[in-house]
């Protein structure tokens, strides 16, 4: 760790040195330590060292980047010097308006010292906890044990100054025996959070309900998301509609519709980098303060996500503080009131769902996806579990499924970019049979 | 560099390790976005660092660092050495490695005009002339043009005494345009999906794809995808054209390939493989007709090198022939497993990466056909161009891709334009079902470069490439 005086020396060298029009500075430094186990060993423990210097150089409405991992004085004047020439020699961009000017940053949880300094012997032991209960199960354990720390500063030449340190923690494991399979995950910026007992118990659970799969036809079911499942479809609906670029472009599920209802009255969503109930950060890639963002109120659209470009392009818009281009990478979903087990006893006939495999898009303005249900995919009839069922692909527009929530769970966890809770929807398309 | 290796090497050893190796990279990348019109930025970057990889008790650890000195490198092997100890506390067998000779070289992708050397203004021109073309009309709401250019200067060396040397370039370039009109939104590309194709050769190569020549075509197209008829479902006679194949063989039979994916060590990411070693030399892959080759010597090639990153020197490798799967992409460690020598297919993205197994280029070998010979071949059938959407599970077997447009073939002949073509199978059954593969006329067969192949924690988007001709597969369930 540099620490906050020295890693904004280093961003006002730098900026010092440029002679644009306008400049911005941004230093980011994130080692990874990563322990990947398979077979119930671990086969790749790595630390791997990240180190970014990007210079931003602005003459007019020409942009120049140029970035070096080398924090040396000799190469942070030739990127500043590079950046300025690319800058010199392109054309311009009348998108462009000007960098942010500073405002006041409120500081976020996003450091914790017991995951800066957890170390690799810790890391394997907690690892050896979920792979001894693997074998203790007849099963084999796969995933990683990752933890990041890392501090990010930006300047720029109007006088905006950020800086923040970093750490992240993430478990995943991957339970199979023959031919079945599970499946737990925890992250957390703090390490204390993560219970390897917990995320090893939740796995192997899963995994030994996961036998003797029977077959079942691709067609519409009643399914009940698990988390897992349930933050990635979220994800996709952020990635693809609350962006203020796709928006823009008539690209988006709202484009043209807010204040108009979109999704279903039950359905409120929103972007949140500074709730500790997620993964916080203070500011965006800009240097731009994080805020709370209303997207979607009862169903309603109301708001999409600027960075300074976007908001450039609409007279009255300013950067909501998430750049770049207008990525909402801290999704809340309003919880609701009911439990897992509520969502299964009160279905009929359906598919609880652990989590999604491979999802792509197929087509951006329904936010149409595809992937494969893995590790775990359950019948429910008459309010119970009746047993695991063999992997299906569903073929299904996240808006269209957002407007089709029955019950919405009351136990919200964060996955990637999303934190949500188990969602039950009615009328889930499933296309195709896997083998397994 | 070789002091920095030989102290490296020796510390590491000094520490307890049984087998060490260490790559120091310097590398430049060169990035050109444009859209709608405008540049949205250029961005160079710079990176500089070393990664040392040992072996202590059986077990792996990897350290890596920007600072590039004695002192820096004196502290990361003894690092990887106390990180490999942690390993060593959660293994269930040691780790051991096939033979490979102790190699000395230098290697360098063949580059005729070097794409860095190139003034920055012709590159922004040509991109914004391809970009300006684009722009037919209000349909098309959204145009983008880049390339990107990298080049890499890696020293390798091990315990062994290998010491290599490489110099490799890579680049490419692409566009697409994109309509939209009353709620629906289409789009097209040239000349490849995942930003254009890419090659490890210098600008020639991205001059020879000609963006501007290409780019009202590209428009029209997805202007007319807007009105026409969607894709039916049903099953069909497809031809998948090169790039859509490559995508195919790629998810299909590259990533199902790599033995450490085999063996499970991907598992808790993207997955295992079907292709499980009992298989091997006996399981019948796909129709006789098909030939499949993993091969790292092909020049120009995006999968090309000399050296992998265990220093075993670049090979070509049959995997399917007639046919039948006979074999794998593999590293030392998981080629011991199955008493066979490494493959060559050890690749890290980078200094601060470990390597991976992974794919070189991985080729559907010509047939004997020629396209105009399958079409007028084909009574009913659908011709698939370029691909928009791709997902496999996690044992590769059942996938779905789209593509960007189908043409209708009815008696021989290309008739209209279909919008949403989506077509899935299960792996072997699809490569079982393919009858014809074109290849015998000019130009048919090329290497098509994937500049973003996925593998690994921390991801690794890889350089890869795969050769392939426009094939016909039968009996295929659009849906």
């Amino acid at each position: 760790m540099l620490g906050k005086e020295r890693a904004l020396a280093i961003c006002h060298e730098a900026l010092n040195l440029s002679a644009a029009d306008q400049t911005e500075v941004c230093l980011q430094i994130n080692d990874i330590h990563l322990s990947r186990y398979a077979n119930n060993s671990i086969h790749q423990n790595i630390l791997e060292a990240n180190i970014s210097l990007r210079v931003k150089a602005v003459i007019g409405q020409k942009i120049g980047m140029a970035s070096t991992n080398q924090l040396d004085s000799a190469a942070i004047a030739a990127t500043v010097a590079r950046a300025y020439e690319i800058a010199r020699l392109q054309a311009p961009n009348p998108e462009f308006k000007s960098l942010p000017a500073p405002q006041p940053i409120s500081a976020v949880p996003s450091f914790y010292e017991a995951t800066a300094s957890i170390t690799p012997e810790a890391k394997a032991l907690a690892v050896g906890v979920i792979t001894d209960l693997a074998a203790q199960n007849g099963l084999w354990a796969a995933g990683a044990y990752s933890t990041s720390v890392g501090e990010t500063a930006i300047v720029n030449s109007l006088g905006l100054a950020a800086y923040q340190p970093v750490t992240s923690a993430s478990l995943t494991a991957v339970l199979m025996g023959d031919g079945c399979s599970g499946y737990a995950a925890r992250t957390s910026r703090d390490i204390n959070k993560i219970d390897p007992a917990a995320v090893a118990e939740e796995a192997v659970n899963t995994c030994l309900l996961n036998r003797n799969q029977l077959s079942l036809e691709p067609g519409k079911y009643t399914v009940i998301l698990k988390s897992y499942a349930a933050a990635e479809m979220l994800s996709y609906l952020g990635r693809l509609g609350f962006s203020a670029m796709n928006y823009q472009d008539g690209q988006s599920f709202v484009s043209g519709k807010l204040g108009e209802q979109v999704l279903g009255p039950n359905i409120t969503i929103w972007d949140d980098a500074t709730n500790p109930a997620g993964m916080p950060t203070a500011f965006d890639a800009e240097g731009v303060p994080k805020q709370r963002l209303l997207l979607v109120e009862n169903g309603i659209a109301r708001a999409v996500a600027y960075d300074t470009i976007s908001a450039g392009k609409e007279p009255g818009k300013v950067s909501t503080g998430h750049a770049p281009r207008g990525m909402t990478n801290n999704l809340f979903l309003a919880p609701g009131n009911s439990s897992l087990t509520e969502m299964i006893t009160s279905t009929e006939r359906g598919l609880l769902v652990t989590r999604f495999h491979y999802v792509r898009t197929m087509s951006p303005l329904p936010v149409l996806i595809t992937g494969m249900t893995r590790d775990g995919l359950f019948l429910i009839e008459d309010g119970e579990i009746k047993g695991a069922v063999k992997n299906l692909r569903f073929n299904q527009s996240v808006v269209e499924a957002l407007n089709k929530v029955r019950m919405i769970g009351n136990t919200p966890s964060t996955h990637g970019a999303a934190t949500c809770p188990p969602l039950k929807i009615e009328g889930f398309t499933f296309t195709g049979q896997a083998t397994h | 560099m070789r002091e920095l290796t030989r102290l490296a090497l020796e510390k590491a050893q000094l520490a307890g390790a049984s087998y060490a190796d260490i790559r120091i990279i310097k590398s430049k990348e060169e990035t050109i976005n444009v859209r709608r019109g405008n540049v949205q930025a250029v961005n160079s970057s710079e990176s500089h660092g070393f990664g040392i990889r040992v072996l202590y008790d059986g077990a792996w650890g990897f350290a890596s660092s920007a600072k590039v000195d004695a002192d820096s490198v004196l502290r990361i092997a003894e690092q990887a050495v106390q990180i490999a100890k942690a390993s060593a506390l959660v293994k269930r067998e040691e780790v051991e490695l096939s033979p490979a000779p102790s190699v000395q070289g230098y290697y360098a992708t063949k580059v005729k005009q070097d794409p860095f050397a190139v003034k920055l203004e012709d590159k922004i021109s040509l991109l914004l002339e391809a970009d300006r073309r684009l722009q037919l009309d209000d349909s098309i709401r959204v145009t983008t043009a880049g390339m990107k250019s990298f080049f890499e200067h890696k020293v390798f060396a091990n315990t062994e005494g290998s010491y290599v040397v490489q110099d490799l370039t890579h680049c490419g370039a692409g566009m697409s345009a994109v309509a939209a009109e009353h709620g629906q939104v289409e789009k097209r590309s040239y000349p490849g999906q995942f930003g254009g194709d890419y090659a490890a050769q210098g600008y020639e190569f991205i001059e020879e794809l000609d963006l501007p020549s290409q780019a009202e075509r590209v428009a029209q197209e997805a202007k007319a995808l807007l009105t026409a008829p969607s894709c039916p479902p049903g099953k069909q006679t497809i031809i998948l054209e090169g790039s859509q194949l490559a995508l195919q063989i790629h998810e299909s039979c590259g990533h199902p390939i790599e033995l450490d994916r085999v063996m499970g060590e991907e598992a808790g990411y993207a997955g295992t493989s079907f292709l499980t070693p009992e298989k091997l030399g006996k399981f019948q892959y796909g129709s006789n007709i098909v030939n499949i080759t993993a091969d790292a010597t092909i020049p120009g090639a995006l999968g090309t090198f000399g050296w992998d990153d265990e220093g075993v020197a670049a090979q070509r490798t049959p995997i399917v022939r007639d046919g039948v799967f006979v074999g794998y992409l593999s590293s030392r460690q998981h080629a011991h497993k199955l008493g066979l020598t490494s493959s060559g297919a050890m690749r890290a993205i980078s200094w601060n990466k470990i390597p991976l197994v992974r794919m070189t280029n991985v080729n559907l070998e010509p047939g004997d056909w020629t396209l105009e010979e399958i079409i007028k071949d084909t009574k009913a059938g659908l011709y698939l161009d370029l691909n928009k959407s791709f997902s496999i599970d996690d044992l590769r077997l059942n996938f779905q891709f789209g593509t960007e447009v189908a043409w209708e073939i009815k008696d021989g002949e290309i008739g209209r334009m279909l919008k949403n073509p989506v077509y899935t199978g299960i792996t072997p059954e699809f490569w079982q079902s393919c009858d014809a593969i074109s290849g015998k006329g000019k130009g048919e067969w090329k290497v098509w470069g994937i500049p973003n192949c996925g593998k690994g924690e921390p991801g690794q988007p890889c350089w890869v490439g795969h050769g392939a001709a426009p094939a016909r597969f039968r009996n295929v369930r659009m849906v």
